[in-house]
C-alpha cells in the first residue's frame, strides 16, 4: 500500500482545493496533444486537430480535459484506496478505449507543467514530489487492469 | 529521433534569448528539483559533501549543467559534432546513466513554466522537449 505523509496529503488536498478545473484540464490535455502529437490518434472525432492553435481553441477537447481532471478526484478524496477507486477505470481504457498506457504518463507530465506554472513559488521542490508521487500512484493504478 | 525543424530552431532559439538573464537560476533550481523530486540521481553526487538540493555544490553543479544547455543552443545545428567532448565526459569518466537526461530535462522544464508561464506555451513546449530531447541524444553518441 502507498504510504503518504501529512506533507503529502495536505499538499495534494490544498492543490485540488483551489483547481480551476475548466482552466487547468483544457490546458493540460491540449498541451498533451500538441507536445506529443502521437496522442492524437485517440481523438478522431474531435475534429479540428491540425495544429497548436486549432488544438488549443477546440471546445470539445476543453470539456474532455474538464472531464479528465475531474476524474482525479476520486483519488484526491481516498488517497489510501487509490487501486481500487481506479479498477473500474482501468477496465474501461484497456478494454474499450484502447488507451496505451504509456499516455498516462504524457499526460501527467503535461498537467505537472501546466500546474508548475500556474502556482509559481507555491509549487517548490517538496511540492512537486508530492504531486508528481499522487499522479504516478493514480497513472500506475490506470495500467493495472490491463492485460 | 526526429531531427529539429526550422521552426523548432528558431522557438528555442527565441526563448533562450527571453529567458537568457535567469539562465544560472533555472539550472540551480532544476538541479534543486532533480534531487528532490528523484532521490535515485543524488547516487551520483555521493562524493559531494552536501548533497542538499540548495548546498553550494548543487546550486554550482546546476549552473554547469545549464552552460552546457547554452552551450547546445549554439550548435543546434549539429548536436552531435557539437556535443562530441561533452558526451565522451559523460561516456568514459561520468557514465552518467541516459534515463537521468530525461529527468534532467523534465525539471528544467517545470523551471521554465514556473518561472516564465506566459513564454512557455505549449508550442515552446514542443520546441523545448524536442531539442532536449535531441541534446540528450547527442550527449548518448558516444556510449557504446
Amino acid at each position: 500500500m502507498v504510504e503518504w505523509t501529512d506533507f503529502e496529503r495536505a499538499t495534494i488536498a490544498d492543490i485540488f482545493s483551489k483547481m480551476e478545473y475548466e482552466v487547468i484540464g483544457p490546458a493540460a490535455l491540449s498541451r498533451c496533444l500538441v507536445v506529443y502529437p502521437w496522442t492524437q490518434r485517440y481523438f478522431g472525432n474531435f475534429g479540428n486537430l491540425y495544429n497548436a492553435a486549432a488544438i488549443i481553441g477546440n471546445p470539445m477537447v476543453a470539456k474532455h480535459g474538464t472531464t479528465i481532471l475531474h476524474g482525479l478526484d476520486r483519488a484526491v478524496k481516498n488517497m489510501d484506496n487509490i487501486k481500487s477507486e481506479y479498477a473500474e477505470l482501468s477496465v474501461l481504457h484497456s478494454e474499450k478505449l484502447h488507451v496505451d498506457p504509456d499516455n498516462f504518463k504524457l499526460l501527467s507530465d503535461c498537467l505537472t507543467i501546466v500546474i508548475s506554472a500556474k502556482l509559481g513559488k507555491e509549487f517548490n521542490g517538496e511540492v512537486q514530489a508530492a504531486f508528481q508521487k499522487f499522479l504516478a500512484v493514480v497513472v500506475n493504478s490506470l495500467g493495472r487492469q490491463y492485460h | 529521433m526526429t531531427s529539429l525543424t526550422a521552426k523548432d530552431k528558431d522557438r528555442v532559439k527565441t526563448f533562450w534569448a527571453q529567458v537568457s538573464g535567469k539562465v544560472e537560476d533555472i539550472g540551480s533550481e532544476a538541479m534543486a528539483r532533480m534531487l528532490i523530486v528523484y532521490p535515485q540521481t543524488k547516487t551520483y553526487f555521493a562524493h559531494w559533501k552536501d548533497v542538499s538540493p540548495f548546498s553550494p555544490s548543487a546550486k554550482k553543479h546546476g549552473i554547469t549543467v545549464m552552460g552546457g544547455v547554452a552551450f547546445a543552443v549554439t550548435k543546434i545545428d549539429d548536436l552531435k559534432a557539437g556535443l562530441l567532448n561533452l558526451s565522451e565526459l559523460h561516456a568514459f569518466t561520468l557514465r552518467v546513466d541516459p534515463a537521468n537526461f530525461k529527468i534532467m530535462s523534465h525539471c528544467i522544464m517545470v523551471v521554465m513554466a514556473n518561472m516564465f508561464p506566459e513564454d512557455f506555451t505549449p508550442q515552446i513546449h514542443v520546441a523545448m522537449d524536442k531539442f532536449l530531447s535531441a541534446l540528450a541524444l547527442a550527449l548518448a553518441e558516444k556510449y557504446r
